[in-house]
């Protein structure tokens, strides 16, 4: 198994990339959608569905070209089979189908958390144990990787994944959608002076809860409007951003001590936040026996280059399939 | 010319194989099952049972729509994909006319193709037989079943109505239509590959990738958008890096 090419189209980007050996790229494009998904605030499904449609063999096409990869170089199609939404996973499924079908190829299905996990494979090899913070619009899970392909979920959010958190108060704050990326630059230029709850951080567990800082955060918002007063809203991303993050990187580092990890690896579209990366940074300086491995920000987002190095892994764990293969849209590790 | 022709508009899935308007092998299936997973085995085994290869086909002919969203959008996604990736001919054909191509071929009948979509409302076009050629009349529209058999009323020709999903506005026809209105029997409901081939046979090849389906209508996201922002001039939604 040598060269890959892998399709990713779990929500709302559709990309293909081609990888060599688990590790090399050789070409990732991503279409995203943000632009259309921003008139209606937010993911529509069937939107999302129609796009994949119109870009996946453009895509497909810039993957192998920009690897200047033909199929007779290829050794299999990789696919994420999910989590994610299923009209959108159907797209990249069927497509995936059709070419390896075509060519001939095996077809290797790959978990979109495992993605996200071993898209820092493409940075450094990955050395275990190896605790997993995984962060985006949809998850918020530590995974705890005691060797290749053993994957065990020892924590994560009871309520709002912290992704959704960033865009349900992005959205309060009249930010456009997705709303992490405009909270984390308010936030560097405001203070922490609301103190929201953190909440379960004393908690002896490894899971995270959002729902209940979003509330606070409405609250606050709220009750200044109806007493008319004007709040910053510097100081409010700040704010709210302080208490995602101090919750994040207490109990991440608790749990990689605990555990013992080798690495840290930051992993997800939240991964992309500068204020998390440099609090995980600032955390593990302080113990020197853990080594933190933070994705470059293009490998943060979904992208299939990270499907394409995960398949690696899942094809030495035999996980190759026949032409039945489906969408799995809550697929768990 | 060997054609591969597959539609999974809605319930029924059906997927042939045909050499110059002769079908080699063709499966159709009208059991809920879930066309995602059973699609592309179908296509490998109907492509082995006509004794040929992947290799061997020259186009590939989808049903393109209107019908059910994700079902459409399963077999035009293979059917792209496997065009783009073996650089054949593509053809879309409106899943409407391939149940319209079930009718027998008089030129005096109208052909009214229902899908069922919900709320009174149906998809529907008007078809018509003009010498062994199969002619649109009017375009494919998402319409209330009512409105529909209204407008009919005042064509004086027979009216077939074709489709699985006939039965269940066929009470509304005959109170506008009257004795002008025929069914087909139930065995002859079904939209078929060989049928679709049939028509894509005599298409014009599509370009492979603007191609999509035909959807007949907006998601409603888009509707309210739409109304909300009239001076909205659209422009390019998705963007590559």
């Amino acid at each position: 198994m040598k060269r890959i090419l892998a399709i990713e189209t779990s929500c709302d980007e559709t990309s293909a990339a081609v990888i060599e050996e688990g590790n090399r790229q050789l070409s990732n494009v991503v279409a995203s959608q943000i632009k259309s998904h921003q008139r209606f605030g937010g993911v529509v499904p069937e939107v999302a569905s129609r796009h994949h449609v119109e870009q996946m063999t453009i895509v497909m096409e810039e993957a192998l070209k920009e690897a200047e990869t033909t199929y007779e170089e290829l050794d299999a199609i990789a696919v994420t089979e999910g989590p994610g939404l299923v009209g959108a996973l159907l797209i990249g499924v069927n497509a995936a189908k059709a070419v390896a079908y075509a060519h001939n190829l095996p077809l290797i299905p790959v978990n979109h958390i495992i993605g996200h996990i071993y898209a820092n494979q493409l940075v450094q090899p990955l050395a275990f144990p190896l605790l997993s913070l995984v962060v985006s619009g949809g998850h918020t899970e530590l995974v705890y990787m005691e060797e290749p392909g053993k994957y065990e979920i020892i924590g994560e959010t009871r309520d709002d994944a912290a992704g959704e958190a960033y865009d349900k108060v992005g959205r309060i704050l009249g930010v456009p959608y997705p709303g992490g990326k405009h909270i984390d630059e308010m936030a560097h230029k405001g203070n922490d002076t609301f103190h929201f709850p953190r909440a379960m951080i004393k908690e002896d567990n490894n899971d995270f809860s959002f729902s209940g800082l979003k509330s606070s955060f409405i609250n606050t918002v709220h009750n200044a409007e109806q007493k008319g007063e004007v709040l910053d809203k510097n100081d409010l991303a700040a704010s709210f951003q302080a208490a995602v993050i101090e919750v994040l990187v207490t109990k991440t580092m608790r749990c990689a001590k605990e555990k013992q990890v080798k690495q840290l690896v930051l992993a997800g579209g939240v991964a992309a936040n500068s204020g998390l990366r440099a609090a995980l940074k600032e955390a593990v300086e302080m113990t020197p026996t853990i080594e933190l491995v933070v994705p470059p920000l293009s490998l943060c987002g979904d992208n299939a280059a990270m499907i394409g190095a995960a398949a690696f892994v899942e094809a030495v764990e035999n996980k190759q399939i026949d032409l039945t293969l489906n969408a799995q849209p809550g697929l768990s590790l | 010319m060997r054609i591969l022709a597959m539609d999974t508009s809605n319930q029924s899935m059906s997927v042939a194989v045909t050499e110059n308007g002769v079908t080699l092998a063709e499966q159709l299936t009208n059991v809920k099952r879930n066309h995602s997973i059973q699609l592309m085995p179908t296509v490998e085994r109907v492509i082995k049972d006509a004794g040929l290869t992947i290799d061997d086909i020259d186009r590939v002919v989808v049903a393109k729509g209107p019908g059910s969203y994700t079902g459409v959008r399963i077999a035009v996604t293979v059917a792209k994909t496997l065009a783009w990736t073996k650089s054949i001919e593509l053809v879309g054909v409106s899943s409407l006319k391939v149940l319209a191509g079930n009718t027998p071929q008089d030129d005096n009948l109208l052909i009214v193709p229902i899908m069922d979509a919900r709320r009174g409302n149906i998809y529907t076009g008007l078809y018509q037989f003009v010498n062994g050629t199969l002619e649109q009349l009017e375009t494919d529209q998402h319409i209330s079943a009512e409105l529909w058999a209204n407008r009919l009323s005042a064509r004086k020709e027979t009216i077939m109505i074709v489709g699985v999903d006939a039965v269940k506005h066929q009470e509304v026809f005959e109170e506008k239509l009257q004795d002008k209105v025929r069914i087909l029997p139930t065995f002859q409901q079904l939209p078929r590959a060989s049928v679709l081939a049939w028509i894509g046979a005599q298409a014009v090849p599509e370009e492979i990738h603007p191609f999509v389906p035909e959807y007949t209508k907006l998601t409603e996201a888009e509707e309210k958008w739409k109304e909300a922002n009239p001076d909205d001039k659209g422009g390019s939604l998705v963007e590559k890096y």
